[in-house]
């Protein structure tokens, strides 16, 4: 792995997105697996895809103070400031360095400021006693932070690639999630908050690419959330890391340079366990997390104009667990369809648990089998990315089918 | 708190270091596991990081020769535990694990070492284990009988202990009766009077996964209620304390 290589890399990507349209030389074009250049093919037809496009983000200072969350949360009114994903990220660190003296932030290579820069300038701030590399051991990261955190102090721990969070599997699963109930209560670690860049970016291959929330997500005990945009990055990161739980915090990290949103400058933490409808609807129920957001946003965007009339609901579940089944199963009573997507493969993923658990909650309410649009079952692939993605084009199809069954 | 994945406690024991530096109150960690544990990937992550972190603590290797049923001459090649710390920059000694008033000196002199330069000790305790691994555990179908009475005659560190205090006149040959006598029937009197206790109520079983009850929990807990109503028998409800 070259971390160094995948942040210029994620830099020229982000300026690839911005001078959409020019001719591009050769071997641009051909450098990431899963973008393509031809969107005036069917079913795209000219539709501006992406994050770059959404219109999903906050991005201007009366978004920010348009939205009702924000406005129970007290910063709608506040001063803003443009930032990425992972600016947000370093944010919410600060926020929490800065009130919590007991806090500490370490893994690879975080001291000179990450190799996503999310934790860039904080050991100058803080210093290296609070802000610090540890050896190259997952292992080891997991178990110290969990030492740290049984004391009663804050581990921020990041595990440099979510694909390399595995060594880390019994820490996180024997020790962590069950440290308060194997005690008792009598000692926990809910001081602890794993964070970890997850997701497809384009040219990732088998071991930058990997989405692995349903290991997770399989563990009483834990709590695990994937935010979408750098407003929910910072208070979803706030929230995990002052919530008294051992939590995952999944960030997509093709958002760290290509969501951008003006972002409270004050500290707030998002609710946990609350999914967020954000566009409603009435005749299907759409539902994922992280990056996959902004592709269901086109394969909505897709099925309302070529079938006038059709609205759809597109709900962020941001909390994958606990997850709000209450919020899922509100919205297909309405609906009565659902489709859930992920990047993670089908089998055994997240979906599964969401379309049994709505299935019997929804059960006579359903008026066409539960879809999932996923990752295919497959290590995810280097030049095949763009078919084993839940891609836009995948989830207009799966959504026709779901509202012609 | 205890769990039974081996060597965990390794790198924990770091970062409870590390907080109790950070602390300042000029506290150490002190860290215990086996020799067959210390073949774990833990035992070097943790070794590793609380030398390059700086962290206090002592970490104390008990080795006894046998993990289960594995000789340690099948656990390592190498110079026992203690070549490994020098191995990470560890302050390293070697120790009589038997010698009660070795392993205290050499404890004594790790926490000195930790708690003022904020560095982790390794201590190597060597020892042999008299007794089978555990209850389930025959150790006549791994080593002969005659290994471990030999051991246990030649190199016993209670009857050490006793040899020295008997030395010192301290003790007497025969105080020990009693006091084994009146210890046996305490440990006998709570083990019946525990016996005897309900079994925790059953719905403290969905307590402390989380810091609160999640709402699928709260309707687990709300179906086992009712099963275990319907079925009282087949769960021996009678077994455990009411709510």
């Amino acid at each position: 792995m070259y971390p160094h290589a995948v942040s210029s890399i994620l830099l020229a990507r982000s300026g690839k997105a911005a001078i959409r349209g020019r001719l591009l030389p050769t071997a641009a074009r051909r450098l990431y697996s899963s973008v393509t250049e031809n969107d005036n093919v069917e079913p795209i037809r000219g539709l501006d895809l992406g994050v770059a496009h959404s219109k999903l983000l906050l991005r201007t200072v009366s978004a920010v103070r348009s939205s009702s969350e924000l406005r129970t949360l007290g910063v709608a009114e506040g001063e803003t400031r443009k930032m990425n994903m992972c600016q947000a990220v370093n944010d919410a660190m600060r926020h929490a360095l800065t009130t919590d003296e007991t806090s500490v932030v370490f893994g690879e290579d975080v001291a000179f400021g990450g190799v996503f820069r999310c934790s860039v300038g904080l050991a100058d701030d803080f210093g290296r006693e609070r802000i610090f590399n540890t050896p190259l051991t997952e292992q080891g990261i997991a178990g110290f932070a969990i030492g740290l955190a049984s004391m009663g102090h804050t581990a921020i721990a990041e595990i440099q690639f979510a694909d390399y969070i595995f060594p880390a599997f019994d820490q996180i699963v024997n020790e962590a999630a069950k440290y308060r109930y194997r005690s008792g209560n009598q000692f926990n670690v809910g001081g602890l908050t794993i964070r970890t860049p997850c997701s497809a970016v384009g040219h990732g291959g088998h071991y930058h690419s990997q989405s692995p929330e349903a290991f997770f997500a399989h563990v009483p005990g834990l709590k695990v959330l994937m935010p979408r945009s750098p407003v929910q990055a910072k208070g979803l990161l706030l929230a995990a890391i002052r919530d008294p739980n051992p939590t995952i915090v999944f960030e997509p990290k093709i958002l760290y340079r290509s969501a951008v949103e003006q972002v409270p400058v004050d500290e707030y933490e998002l609710p946990l366990s609350k999914a967020e409808v954000l566009k409603t609807g009435k005749d299907v129920t759409v539902v994922g997390y992280g990056s996959q957001i902004y592709a269901l946003e086109n394969a909505i965007q897709m099925i309302e104009r070529d079938m006038p009339g059709v609205t759809c609901e597109l709900i962020d579940l941001r909390t994958i667990l606990p997850y709000d089944a209450e919020s899922v199963a509100e919205s297909v009573n309405k609906t009565g369809r659902l489709v859930v997507a992920h990047e993670a493969p089908r089998t055994q993923g997240f979906a599964a648990e969401l379309a049994a658990e709505i299935q019997e909650r929804c059960f006579l309410r359903l008026e066409s089998p539960i879809q999932r649009v996923c990752g295919l079952f497959i290590p995810h692939p280097l030049v095949y990315e763009r078919f084993y993605m839940p891609c836009a084009v995948r989830t207009y199809e799966a959504i026709k089918d779901s509202l012609s069954y | 708190t205890i769990s039974s994945p081996l060597a965990t406690q390794i790198p924990q024991a770091a970062g409870a270091a590390y907080a109790l530096r950070r602390d300042g109150g000029k506290q150490c960690a002190v860290c215990y596991f086996g020799e067959g544990a210390a073949s774990e990937g833990d035992f070097h992550a943790g070794l590793n990081m609380a030398a390059t972190l700086g962290c206090p603590v002592i970490f104390y290797c008990r080795n006894n020769g046998y993990a289960i049923s594995t000789p340690s001459v099948e656990q390592y090649r190498g110079d026992g535990i203690a070549s490994r710390g020098i191995g990470y920059g560890i302050d390293t000694i070697r120790v009589d694990g038997n010698d009660i008033w070795a392993v205290y000196a050499a404890t004594k002199a790790a926490r000195k070492i930790a708690v003022e330069h904020n560095r982790p000790v390794l201590i190597e305790a060597m020892t042999y284990r008299v007794s089978h691994h555990s209850t389930s555990d025959d150790s006549s179908a791994y080593r002969s009988k005659k290994e471990v009475e030999d051991w246990s005659k030649r190199d016993n560190p209670v009857s050490r202990m006793r040899a020295w205090l008997e030395n010192k006149g301290w003790w007497a040959n025969g105080d020990d009766a009693e006091i084994a006598k009146s210890a046996k029937a305490e440990v006998l009197h709570a083990f019946s009077a525990a016996e005897k206790l309900k079994k925790p109520s059953i719905g403290l079983m969905f307590e402390d996964v989380y810091d609160q009850l999640p709402p699928e929990l709260e309707r687990e807990r709300k179906e086992i209620d009712a099963l275990v109503r319907k079925y009282p028998d087949y769960y021996q409800v009678h077994d455990f304390a009411r709510q």
